[in-house]
């Protein structure tokens, strides 16, 4: 996999602004920078407020971008006008929501639910067919059939979130947004929609970019992580590296606060706090320390980030 | 040390239009003084029902059907709405999930924190200002005196739970129940507000009931852990016993479930979904999941077997006539990892 990656989506410089201009401006995502690559689980982690579900949602086109460039299969994805390439951009690409009950409409039974895309993009010829595979998508998530014809509010939290998954992958999609598809569900079933990702993924040869904040989880799911705060990417590293040889300050301290269940070493865990640093005339910018890991810092920073990472890598 | 409350086979139960939901079904446990006892469980095991039940802040439709929690010599299952009114709040106090709810949005954190000293202690103006003042100084809120002629959505989250901790401080309780105070924050706020929670338990020595469902927080927190299933305690000991050598196939697939700095193979998951409390099976709720189950299992519900003074189980897999089993890989790794760092620590020179 390594030397056959291939670029499915670029995100270049992206910056979307809210309120742009007027007194509340929100800088939401503040230039961001960063490659997917087929058949990879790129996780994006980050506080509340850092930006990582806009840019989740101005990936698959949910808002319209201030500034930048999002490139998908070669295509830029703002500049999609006619409505059968918008159709074909949708189909490729599907969302995967955090709130099983907020996103699934309880007015509609699960199969037609399920089967939505399939008709808007007309993937089946007769009503048999429509149906074969609603009920082979629930096999897929691991639902009965037979509870095509029930209402989402018949199922659990977990099912939901797996109906969520079969709705998004009827259409056939190639890259999936899941934002958040696991936070508002129990340890143990978090657990099951985890597994079932990551099955899926062999199986059905997608793509994901997966956004959270359970930093655990995020590494365990993740080939590459960035890690995000205040609208910046400010780390980029494949999830062992940003695990086990974090470079940037925030993410140091975003590790050091993550409670693990071994008691003796929460003992001895000691949180170390972020402080932003002051700026100065210096840019700061996305800089690669060595290849694949990327920090976000100033020219100067470079030798002692170098210094950092070799370092770590001596002590294994 | 001395127990501070004791609960004994509590049974509670809730009227709904399907019937009887028989929420918790004989829950015991005591707390000591000065400890943190943490209660575990996912959605629908109990875990709320049963510290509600302590403050007496159950539902309309709920039922105490047996059982006793004696506090300070009395059961408050029989006291009457006016004796719990004089311990709500004074001698137990609650803070709860969410800050943003919790807190009355049409009032200033002053008069917030205020309301239990003027109520309790019959404090003046005078008094209650300059004890809240002190109050918010010791939650770590900067600028108190300007901040509590302030209104709740005028903080962040995590002040506003610093604002709650400061409430249910406000009277000195011997008990603090705490219903997943960090759960609704961020991983670097939470880690503020559970240092804060362990500082000031030392500074003012109450006793805690943390309920999660989050075993990582539980590691951090607890001198001692219950873990809860279907409205039973299905294992309870020591925070050492219990995450390095857990006895209940549950308490495994709940450990083996989250995964930890060495995962890296794939990540266990507990199949199946919990019971449903409106008809309880017959023999032990966890059967069906529990690959390790008997055929003992789907009849009787298995007693607490005791594995040492402070640790306790709910499984037959404790009794003597039980089959040897081998249990999931994760879990022997805990159990070698914790003989590993014991061994270590007494060749340290052992202070502890």
């Amino acid at each position: 996999m390594e030397n056959a990656k291939e670029k499915i989506l670029e995100v270049k410089n992206l910056k979307q602004y809210f309120n742009p201009g007027s007194k509340n401006e929100v800088r939401a995502v503040d230039g961001i920078t960063f490659d997917i690559f087929r058949g990879e689980t790129f996780g994006l982690v980050g506080e509340s407020g850092s930006g990582k579900s806009t840019t989740g949602r101005s990936i698959i086109r949910l808002y319209e971008p201030t500034d930048g460039e999002i490139d998908f299969q070669g295509t830029k994805v703002h500049e999609i006008s006619k409505k059968k390439d918008l159709l074909k951009f949708r189909r490729d690409m599907q969302m995967i929501f955090q709130d099983p009950y907020a996103s699934l409409n309880p007015k509609m039974k699960v199969r037609d639910i399920i089967a939505e895309g399939i008709d808007i993009h007309g993937l089946a010829d007769s009503k048999k067919e429509r149906n074969d595979r609603v009920d082979e998508l629930l096999k897929l998530v691991g639902l009965n059939p037979d509870h095509a014809s029930r209402y989402p509010h018949e199922f659990s939290g977990g099912q939901r979130q797996r109906i969520g998954i079969a709705r998004a992958l009827a259409v056939k999609p190639k890259f999936i947004v899941a934002d958040e598809p696991i936070s508002a569900l129990d340890v143990s079933i978090q657990a099951q929609v985890v597994n079932l990702l990551m099955e899926l993924q062999k199986s059905q040869d997608l793509t994901f970019l997966f956004i959270a904040h359970d930093l655990s989880m995020v590494k365990y799911i993740s080939d590459r992580i960035g890690v995000m705060n205040s609208g910046k990417l400010l780390e980029l590293a494949p999830a062992e590296d940003v695990y086990n040889k974090p470079l940037h300050a925030y993410t140091e301290s975003l590790l050091s606060a993550v409670p693990l269940p071994d008691p003796d070493y929460e003992r001895s865990r000691k949180r170390t706090a972020y402080v932003p640093r002051v700026p100065n005339n210096e840019p700061e910018e996305l800089r690669e320390i060595v290849p694949g890991h990327y920090v976000y810092c100033r020219e100067s920073d470079v030798d002692r980030l170098k210094k950092k990472r070799a370092a770590y890598d001596n002590k294994k | 040390m001395s127990n501070i409350l004791e609960v004994k086979d509590l049974n509670i139960s809730f009227d709904t239009y399907a019937g009887k939901v028989q929420a918790i079904r004989g829950v015991s446990f005591d707390l000591k003084k000065g400890e943190t006892l943490a209660i575990v469980g996912e959605s629908g095991s109990g875990k709320s029902v049963t510290s509600r039940s302590i403050m007496r802040l159950l539902s309309q439709n709920a039922n105490i059907e047996k059982g006793q929690i004696v506090f300070d010599g009395k059961d408050l299952v029989q006291a009457s709405e006016k004796e719990m009114q004089a311990i709500r709040g004074k001698r137990i106090a609650m803070i709860f999930q969410d800050p943003m709810t919790s807190l009355n949005p049409t009032m200033t954190i002053e008069k917030q924190i205020s309301e239990p000293l003027k109520l309790h202690q019959k404090m003046n103006r005078a008094q209650s200002r300059k004890r809240t003042l002190q109050l918010l100084e010791l939650v770590g809120l900067p600028e108190p005196e300007k901040r509590m002629k302030q209104y709740p959505h005028q903080f962040s989250g995590g002040q506003r739970q610093r604002i709650v901790i400061a409430i249910a401080l406000a009277c000195n309780p011997d008990i603090l129940i705490a219903d997943e105070p960090t759960t609704a924050l961020d991983v670097t706020i939470q880690a503020q507000i559970l240092e804060l929670m362990k500082e000031l338990q030392e500074k003012i020595d109450t006793s805690i009931i943390f309920i999660t469902h989050d075993l990582g927080v539980v590691a951090n927190v607890a001198d001692r852990v219950a873990v809860m299933y279907a409205g039973k305690f299905v294992e309870m000991g020591t925070v050492d016993e219990v995450f390095y050598n857990p006895q209940h196939p549950y308490t495994w697939g709940l450990l083996a479930s989250m995964p930890t700095l060495e995962t890296a193979t794939s990540l266990y998951a507990i199949p199946g979904t919990p019971p449903d409390l409106l008809d309880p099976p017959k023999g032990d709720a966890f059967a069906p999941r529990n690959e390790y189950a008997m055929k003992i299992d789907t009849e009787l519900a298995p007693p607490m077997f005791k594995i040492s003074k402070s640790h306790y189980a709910a499984t037959w897999l404790l009794h003597e006539d039980a089959p040897a089993i081998d249990p999931p890989q994760e879990i022997k790794a805990r159990q070698q990892l914790y003989m590993k760092k014991f061994a270590g620590r007494h060749n340290d020179g052992g202070e502890q």
